[in-house]
């Protein structure tokens, strides 16, 4: 099953905090329940989406990662 | 007795976390939400922003934008020398009398002109902070208080404070709250969940 993903955020190339940062302002955009997706280069960003998702409640659905990018779906709470 | 070997690669190329990562079976859930009918109290956050140093005033705008993006209030009470990145851009001498004047004279206001609180070396410390933050594409002060101030950061300036340096309200960002003493500090921070003086 493929995931319906709503919008796309390039976090690629930022550090710490702004992946979270744009992420927050950019889920705002969509509907409850949407799913958004991620991509991000800043290994901290693994451990920080994850803290993210149980300090808000927006759920990550899945995170994988391909050579130095990571790719982060999260469900609007 | 025998040396142990070590099994495992110790240094991966490149991403260590995403290896690890990768190895971890499922993801912690999200916290559920209490179904009792309860509201649940936002967290809080209070930080006391004393320091007008670059390298404290970076983290107290780190963590305030992240607070904010997690959906944690957060108030920043801004007193002392940290007053001055507050200062509008177009504000180069602030204060009423000489004293007051040579404080800003010593110290330019401003988010973009902030010292270092160790290895300062005449502006030498501050370049070089610049130069690896732009290279490591790291946000800056500037960046970050706008990130802060458009998610809703509220920042307290200390009216003591600004009755000493000689600052005025129209001198500071119009961005910032309205002006508080030191019991609507204490109030916020014995409210809040966490609370920091930077």
């Amino acid at each position: 099953m493929t995931l319906q993903i709503t919008q796309t955020l390039d976090a690629r190339g930022l550090s710490c905090p702004m992946p979270i940062v744009k992420t927050a302002q950019a889920i705002k955009t969509i509907a409850s329940g949407s799913l958004i997706e991620v991509l991000a280069t800043d290994p901290g960003s693994v451990k920080d989406f994850a803290a993210w998702s149980r300090t808000t409640g927006n759920e990550l659905v899945e995170q994988t990662t391909d050579g130095g990018v990571f790719r982060f779906v999260l469900r609007r709470k | 007795m025998t040396t142990p070997t070590l099994e495992r690669t110790v240094l991966r190329p490149l991403d260590p976390l995403a290896t690890a990562v990768a190895d971890v079976d499922g993801w912690p859930e999200a916290a559920p939400a209490p179904d009792d009918g309860t509201p649940t109290k936002t967290k809080e956050l209070v930080i006391v922003d004393w320091s007008g140093d670059l390298d404290k005033i970076w983290p107290v705008l780190i963590l305030s934008s992240t607070a904010a993006a997690s959906g944690v209030r957060c108030r920043v009470f801004v007193t002392f020398w940290g007053l001055l990145p507050f200062v509008k851009d177009d504000k180069r001498i602030v204060g009423d009398n000489w004293m007051q004047k040579m404080l800003t004279l010593m110290q330019r206001p401003g988010i973009d002109h902030l010292k270092l609180s160790k290895m300062n070396f005449m502006g030498m410390g501050p370049w070089m902070m610049g130069t690896l933050r732009k290279q490591y594409n790291v946000a800056s002060p500037r960046e970050l208080l706008e990130a802060a101030t458009a998610m809703g950061v509220e920042f307290i300036p200390c009216q003591m404070t600004m009755d000493m340096f000689g600052l005025k309200r129209e001198d500071l960002i119009d961005e910032m709250g309205e002006p508080a003493g030191a019991a609507t500090a204490i109030e916020i921070m014995t409210e809040a969940d966490a609370s920091l003086f930077i």
